[in-house]
C-alpha cells in the first residue's frame, strides 16, 4: 500500500477504469485545461488536478472538455450512458447543481424506473462540495441532503483516500446513476490506499472509533471533526462509536441501529442546515426504529439555517466544530430521564 | 468626442481606481491577508467605465464573479468594498458576501455573482423595471458565460418581452483556462446573439472612447425602441483566472505584450494628451489621489470591525 492524497486516489482510479474499459468517458469544464489557448491542452490539466494527464493518454474523444454548460454536460453524459458508454461527469462546484437540476432530477434519476427497468444509466456525477475555504454562499454548500432525497440516485461521500478509490471504482462500474461528492477540504488528506483493484460496495458504513457511550454519525469532512472530538471526550471517560456513513443512499441502517442500540445516545454531525436535511432523516430513522434504546433526546450538530457566509469568523461560526461536538456529546451524557 | 474636462477626469479616475484596487488586492492576497476566491478585473477597466459612465442610479447592472470593476464603475463605495473583501462587518455586505458577491442595489448594482450565466436572466427582470422608468438594464458577461443556457433563455426572453436590456459580453479570450476559440461553437458571440433577433454592436474594449461612443449609441437605441441589444467588447485580463492561477495556458510573452500594447490606461493617457484635452500633470494628480484613496481603503479594511459568531444569524427571517 502507498500513501496518497484523495485527489491522487481519484485521478488514479479514473485512469485505471478508463484503461480497463474503453466505454468509460469523462466530461467537464476545464478538465483538460488550456484547450483553444496558446499554452495548449493540458497546460492546466483540470482545476482540481483530478484529471491531469488523462487527455494526453486517452484523447479528446474520451476526455471531453466542455463549454460552461452544466445542463448539457449532464444531459450528454446521460445520453451517452443510456447508449453504451459509462460517463463520468464533473461539476466543478456542487453549488452549480442548480443549473443542471432538471437533467439530474427529472432525467437521470428517473430513467431506470420510468423506462420499466429495461435500461440502465451508468453515470457518475462527480461534484466538489463543502465549506471551509471562505468561498461564500455560492461555492461552499453541502448538497447531499437533497440528492439523497431523490429516488433513483446513489450518493457517495468518501472521507479517506482508500475509500475514495474503493467507492469510485464501484461507482464507475455501477449501472445506476451515482452522485460522487468530493469535499474540497479533503483533497489533500493523506492515507494508505490499497494497490491493484479495490472495490467497496455501497451501503456499508466504516467504523471509525469504538465506544459504548455515544454514537456519532458523520460524513465527509465531519468525520475528522468527530474524531478530534472523540479524542477529547475519551479524556473525560466518554467512549464514542463513530460511524462514517460513506454512502447516504443506500444507507447502512443496520450499522446505525446496532450502534444506537448499544450506546443509547445518538449525535448526528452534518455540515448542511438543519431543516428537512440528511441529519433530520437520520434522526427520524433512529427515533422510529431504535426508540426503546434511546436514553436521551437525539442531538444534532449542523450548520445554521442560513446560507454559508464569507468572513472567516462567520464561516467558522457556521460550521460544526470539534468543540461543538464535544459539547453536544457531553449534553447527551448529562441527560437524565425523569 | 463630446466629453467635458470634468467627465474625462472622472472617467480616468474610475479606471485608475479599479486598476489600483486590483493591483493592491493582488499584493495583499499574495501576503495571505485575504480569504476566499478572488478574480481580478485589471486590464478590462475601459469596459466597465465606458459602459457605466452613461448610467444613473436607476439604470441597473448585474455583474459576474469578476465584479470589482463593475462595482466601482457603478459607484459602489470603494472603502466599503475593500472592507467587504477583508471580511469585515463594516463591509458593503457585512462580510457575508466577499469578493464574489459584492452588491449595492441602492446604486443600481445588482451584484457580482458566483454562478456563471446567472446574471443575464436577472437583468431581464431589471429590464422590466427599467422600461417603466425610462432607463436600461445591463448584464455583464464573459465570453465563457455566453455558452450557458441561462444566457440563451435570457436573450430570447428579452426579445420576446421587448425590454431595454443590454447584454455586454466582455471577451477576454478565456473562460478560466479554456480559449474562446474552443468553447464558442459559432463564428462569433455576436452572430449567435444576433440570431435571437437583437441588434448587435462591437467595440475595442481597450479604448475607453470606443466603448463610450458605442454604448452611447446602444443605450439611445434601447431607450428609444425598448428593445434589447448585444455588445461585444474585445478586452484583456492581466491576472490569472483567480488569484493563485499560474497562467500556464497563456502563450509565451502574451502577458508582457498585452501590458505593453493593450493597456487601457496607457491608451487613454495617450489619447487625451495628444488631443490636448488634458495635461499629463492633470492625470498625475488623479493618480496620486487614487493611490491615497486605495491606501486609506486598505488601512481601514485591515482595522475594521470583524463579525462575531452571533452575526451569522442576522438577516434570516427565522432561526431554527
Ligand atoms: C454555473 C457555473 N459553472 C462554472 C463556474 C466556474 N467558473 C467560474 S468563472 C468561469 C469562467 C468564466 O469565463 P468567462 O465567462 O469568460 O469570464 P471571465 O472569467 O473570462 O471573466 C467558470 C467556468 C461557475 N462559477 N458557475
Amino acid at each position: 500500500m502507498a500513501i496518497k492524497m484523495i485527489r491522487e486516489a481519484i485521478l488514479e482510479t479514473i485512469d485505471a477504469e478508463m484503461a480497463r474499459d474503453e466505454n468509460v468517458i469523462m466530461l467537464g469544464e476545464d478538465i483538460v485545461g488550456g484547450n483553444g489557448a496558446p499554452g495548449g491542452p493540458e497546460a492546466i490539466g483540470g482545476i482540481w488536478s483530478t484529471s491531469t494527464g488523462l487527455w494526453a493518454k486517452y484523447g479528446g474523444e474520451r476526455v471531453i472538455d466542455t463549454p460552461i454548460s452544466e445542463s448539457a454536460i449532464i444531459g450528454a453524459a446521460a445520453g451517452a450512458s443510456l447508449t453504451g458508454k459509462r460517463a463520468i461527469a464533473e461539476i466543478m462546484f456542487a453549488d452549480f447543481i442548480g443549473v443542471c437540476m432538471d437533467q439530474i432530477w427529472n432525467q437521470v434519476a428517473k430513467f431506470r424506473y420510468m423506462f420499466g427497468g429495461k435500461s440502465t444509466c451508468p453515470i457518475v456525477i462527480r461534484m466538489v462540495y463543502g465549506a471551509g475555504f471562505n468561498a461564500a454562499a455560492q461555492h461552499s454548500q453541502s448538497i447531499h441532503g437533497f440528492v439523497t432525497a431523490m429516488p433513483g440516485l446513489k450518493v457517495v461521500m468518501p472521507s479517506t483516500p482508500a475509500d475514495a478509490k474503493g467507492l469510485l471504482t464501484q461507482a464507475i462500474r455501477d449501472d445506476d446513476p451515482v452522485i460522487f461528492l468530493e469535499h474540497k477540504a479533503l483533497y489533500a488528506i493523506k492515507g494508505e490506499v490499497p494497490d491493484g483493484e479495490y472495490l467497496l460496495p455501497f451501503g456499508h458504513a466504516r467504523q471509525v472509533t469504538q465506544g459504548d457511550d455515544v454514537t456519532i454519525l458523520a460524513t465527509g469532512m465531519m468525520v475528522g471533526f468527530a474524531e478530534k472530538a472523540a479524542k477529547q471526550l475519551a479524556e473525560d471517560g466518554i467512549g464514542c462509536d463513530i460511524l462514517d456513513l460513506r454512502t447516504t443512499s443506500p444507507l447502512d441502517e443496520e450499522a446505525i441501529l446496532d450502534s444506537v442500540e448499544r450506546t443509547g445516545r445518538l449525535l448526528i454531525v452534518d455540515e448542511s442546515p438543519p431543516r428537512c436535511s440528511f441529519a433530520t432523516d437520520l434522526a427520524a430513522i433512529a427515533a422510529n426504529k431504535a426508540f426503546a434504546s434511546l436514553r436521551a433526546p437525539i442531538e444534532m450538530v449542523t450548520g445554521p439555517h442560513t446560507p454559508v457566509p464569507f468572513a472567516r469568523e462567520l464561516e467558522s461560526a457556521y460550521l460544526p466544530s470539534p468543540d461543538k461536538i464535544v459539547a453536544a456529546a457531553s449534553k447527551l451524557m448529562s441527560y437524565r430521564q425523569g | 468626442m463630446q466629453l467635458s474636462r470634468e467627465a474625462l477626469l472622472q472617467a480616468y479616475r474610475q479606471m485608475k481606481t479599479i486598476r489600483e484596487f486590483e493591483n493592491r488586492l493582488h499584493d495583499e492576497i499574495a501576503l495571505g491577508e485575504i480569504a476566499g476566491f478572488t478574480h481580478l478585473y485589471a486590464g478590462q477597466e475601459a469596459c466597465a467605465v465606458g459602459v457605466c459612465e452613461h448610467l444613473g442610479p436607476t439604470d441597473y447592472i448585474i455583474s459576474t464573479h469578476r465584479g470589482h470593476g463593475h462595482c466601482i464603475a457603478k459607484g459602489c463605495d470603494v472603502v466599503a468594498m475593500m472592507k467587504e473583501i477583508y471580511g469585515s462587518r463594516e463591509g458593503l455586505c457585512k462580510g457575508r458576501g466577499g469578493s464574489m458577491h459584492i452588491a449595492d442595489v441602492n446604486v443600481g448594482m445588482l451584484g457580482a455573482n458566483g454562478i456563471v450565466g446567472a446574471g443575464a436572466p436577472i437583468a431581464v427582470g431589471a429590464g422590466i423595471s427599467a422600461k417603466s422608468k425610462g432607463t436600461v438594464s445591463i448584464a455583464f458577461s464573459g465570453d465563457g458565460a455566453c455558452n450557458q443556457g441561462t444566457t440563451f433563455e435570457a436573450m430570447n426572453m428579452a426579445v420576446v418581452l421587448k425590454v431595454p436590456v443590454i447584454f455586454v459580453y466582455e471577451n477576454n479570450h478565456y473562460s478560466e483556462h479554456t480559449g474562446v476559440a474552443y468553447a464558442v461553437g459559432a463564428e462569433s458571440i455576436l452572430d449567435r446573439a444576433g440570431a435571437f433577433g437583437m441588434k448587435t454592436f462591437k467595440s475595442d474594449g481597450i479604448d475607453f472612447f470606443a466603448v463610450y461612443e458605442t454604448m452611447r449609441e446602444v443605450i439611445e437605441y434601447c431607450k428609444s425602441t425598448n428593445l434589447p441589444a448585444a455588445v461585444e467588447l474585445d478586452t484583456e485580463r492581466y491576472f490569472g483566472h483567480f488569484e493563485g492561477d499560474p497562467q500556464r495556458y497563456r502563450g509565451p510573452g502574451e502577458l508582457d505584450r498585452i501590458r505593453e500594447e493593450r493597456d487601457c490606461l496607457k491608451v487613454f493617457r495617450e489619447r487625451v494628451t495628444e488631443a490636448k484635452l488634458l495635461e499629463g500633470t492633470d492625470i498625475d494628480a488623479v493618480d496620486a489621489e487614487v493611490v491615497a484613496l486605495i491606501e486609506r481603503a486598505v488601512a481601514e479594511a485591515k482595522t475594521a470591525e470583524k463579525p462575531k459568531p452571533e452575526h451569522v444569524l442576522e438577516d434570516v427571517y427565522i432561526s431554527y
